[in-house]
């Protein structure tokens, strides 16, 4: 069990100070030059050793994705993107880090900036998080006027600029190159990859987008080593994590706790268990709307990380804990995200603009048990060609709820559908 | 996709212009982007525009905005009908957006819905009569441990049910401004009950 020592985020509930000197009091912006002067191979080597995967759902190896970038300049300069774009249904992590702890994702700013030798961070803050972005902004303010970034930042002769940018919303652009497009002042529809952004990114110059957590974590694991942060939690899903567990538990609460805590044992310990005791688990959707739910039987025993996750053929996404008990109406609860990704398609690519409405209306039809059984399948086989055939990954974030639904309730829908016939066909006379 | 549409002609106001405190702001604004990408500005130049103006986008701001940066005016106005916080036709005073995705649907939502019904005479995208409220459904605004939740003008109201929700709108309807944030006695986002970490020397424990 994680300990509040080992924990990264100590002021994720805000019960102190979030200003500079509540901030430092916590150990932010303790010696900063000290890890720039680490050099950027340096700092980069260790957050390669740390394993950290990045927070925003794909796990890609931080400490890579950093290395992606130029060594050596061109002529066009290199920025830092922040993905603080937060909207995947069940999360809401980086807003308390950012109206909580702002300091630590300032301060990871400029540590990864220095490393991938960039000249400013842009924060693409999602528009609703109003307060979030003022919270922010007022780090900023105070770190600028303390000599920690601007100018010759924290001493050590590397000039870094840090600007918080709202967005407006729309989901879409929490996908890298959707964000890329709004930042430049366009609609955010995503581009082809490649070029990817660490070549061609914001005003067509080397970028990197990162989410919060994944830069915010960023500094204490320089100050602890690499070796602390791969203590916790298990080889390639190391460190720690913070988990948002909403739904039907008896404490919806944001925690953070060592990767792979076992699912039951973080809703028990934290969030007070399920409504009406564990055994009235249904389905837990356990990264956020995008992946797949999981039945009671696998929540028993599976750990919260990306490796044990994708075993179940789910995935640990932002690790948004959804959780749902038997007095769900699951099919309407997957109907819902239905229309959510209905809603967020940008209509670039036809696959996913005709077909999130068009799984949409027929998930509203099952809810009600008005369809043919054999369009189950039918349902299942357009997710599977939306999956994969399009730009980015929203037609796949559509599909994965849905097949996940038939994997593991196809007996509820069918049982719908039969009820629903039962009722249908007209009673007849009996002359 | 939303499809959104700009409000008809006869709501549309000839012309537009920023008062001279936004002048100033546009110009600081504009200053966070790098020399010749003042396009980058689009988006906070059109929420400026929409809080200057009743909270609501009007074609003649959306034209003035691609002149002050030199976009074509259908660039500006695609993005201005691509993002949904910018509202493109008059909104009620109070502006309450209430979540309804599954987070915040499978903690009542509807009943969130159903206390404005009740308090306010409308359903979501309905305005009152005296101009004074909107109600409108919204996807995931980020709050989910404090489900369900409506935004309110720049403000998160939380931990709803249908007893705060009808109070937040008495009050608004005498012209108060409720207390933000989780409307259940938590301060933010910890377990309702008490912490399991970050308690003092504890260890998690």
């Amino acid at each position: 069990m994680l300990q509040d020592k080992d924990r990264i985020f100590t002021n994720l509930y805000g019960h102190h100070d979030w200003k500079l000197a509540g901030a430092k009091s916590r150990g932010d912006w303790d010696n900063t030059k000290a890890i720039l002067d680490l050099g950027p191979e340096g700092i980069v080597d260790v957050m390669k050793k740390s394993s950290l995967r990045g927070r925003g759902g794909a796990g890609f190896p931080t400490g890579l994705k950093w290395s992606f970038m130029p060594k050596q300049s061109d002529g066009r300069p290199s920025y830092l993107v922040v993905n603080a774009d937060e909207g995947e249904p069940g999360t809401c992590k980086d807003r308390d880090m950012m109206r909580h702890d702002p300091h630590k994702l300032v301060e990871g700013c400029l540590i990864a900036g220095f490393a991938m030798r960039a000249v400013a961070a842009y924060i693409y803050i999602r528009g609703e998080f109003i307060q979030e972005a003022k919270h922010l902004q007022f780090a900023i303010d105070e770190a600028y006027a303390a000599g920690l970034i601007g100018k010759n930042a924290c001493g050590s002769g590397f000039d870094f600029d840090v600007f918080v940018h709202r967005g407006a919303g729309a989901y879409i652009c929490g996908e890298e190159t959707a964000l890329i497009q709004s930042l430049e002042g366009k609609k955010g529809q995503p581009r082809l990859k490649p070029p990817f952004p660490a070549n061609v990114g914001v005003w067509g110059c080397p970028t990197t987008v990162n989410n919060v957590e994944s830069i915010a974590v960023a500094p204490t694991i320089l100050r602890r080593g690499a070796e602390w942060f791969t203590s916790l939690g298990r080889p390639n899903n190391t460190g720690t994590k913070v988990f948002c567990i909403s739904g039907h538990v008896n404490n919806p609460c944001n925690v953070e706790e060592e990767m792979g805590v076992p699912l039951k044992e973080l809703i028990e310990r934290h969030a007070g268990g399920v409504r009406g005791g564990w055994d009235n688990l249904l389905a837990i959707i356990p990264g956020g709307s995008s992946v797949p739910l999981l039945p009671k039987s696998i929540c028993d025993t599976v750990l919260m990380d990306f490796d044990s996750l994708r075993e179940v053929k789910s995935g640990l996404g932002t690790a948004a804990v959804i959780v749902m008990d038997k007095s769900t109406d699951i099919v309407r609860a997957i109907a819902r995200l239905s229309k959510f990704y209905k809603h967020e398609s940008c209509g670039q690519c036809t696959p996913c603009r005709e077909g999130t409405g068009w799984m949409w209306r027929v998930m509203e039809r099952l809810v009600e048990g008005k369809a043919e059984p054999r369009e189950i399948d039918m349902l299942l086989e357009v997710t599977y060609q939306i999956e994969g055939h399009t730009i980015c990954a929203l037609g796949d974030a559509a599909a994965w709820p849905i097949q996940g639904l038939i994997r593991h309730f196809r007996p509820e829908i069918e049982r719908r559908i039969e009820a629903r016939r039962s009722v249908a066909v007209p009673a007849m006379a009996a002359e | 996709m939303s499809a959104r549409h700009p409000a008809p002609k006869q709501l549309q106001p000839t012309s537009f212009a920023f008062s001279a405190a936004n002048e100033a702001e546009i110009k600081k604004i504009i200053a966070k982007y790098p020399a010749g990408r003042q396009a980058s500005a689009v988006m906070p130049l059109l929420d400026l525009a929409q809080r200057q103006h009743d909270n609501w986008v009007p074609l003649a701001a959306i034209e003035h905005i691609a002149t002050l940066l030199g976009m074509p005016y259908i660039r500006v106005l695609e993005v201005a009908t691509f993002y949904t916080m910018y509202n493109l036709a008059p909104v009620g005073r109070n502006f309450i957006q209430v979540c309804t995705t599954t987070p915040c649907w499978l903690r009542g939502s509807d009943q969130v819905l159903d206390a404005c019904r009740s308090s306010l005479g409308i359903g979501p995208g309905e305005t009152t009569k005296d101009g004074q409220f909107t109600v409108i459904e919204v996807e995931c605004l980020g709050a989910c441990v404090n489900a369900p939740m409506a935004q309110i003008g720049d403000d998160f109201y939380e931990d709803l049910d249908t007893a705060s929700t009808t109070k937040l709108i008495e009050a608004l309807k005498r012209g108060e401004t409720p207390k933000a944030g989780p409307q259940s006695g938590r301060r933010s986002s910890e377990p309702l009950s008490g912490l399991t970490t970050l308690n003092a020397g504890g260890g998690g424990e």
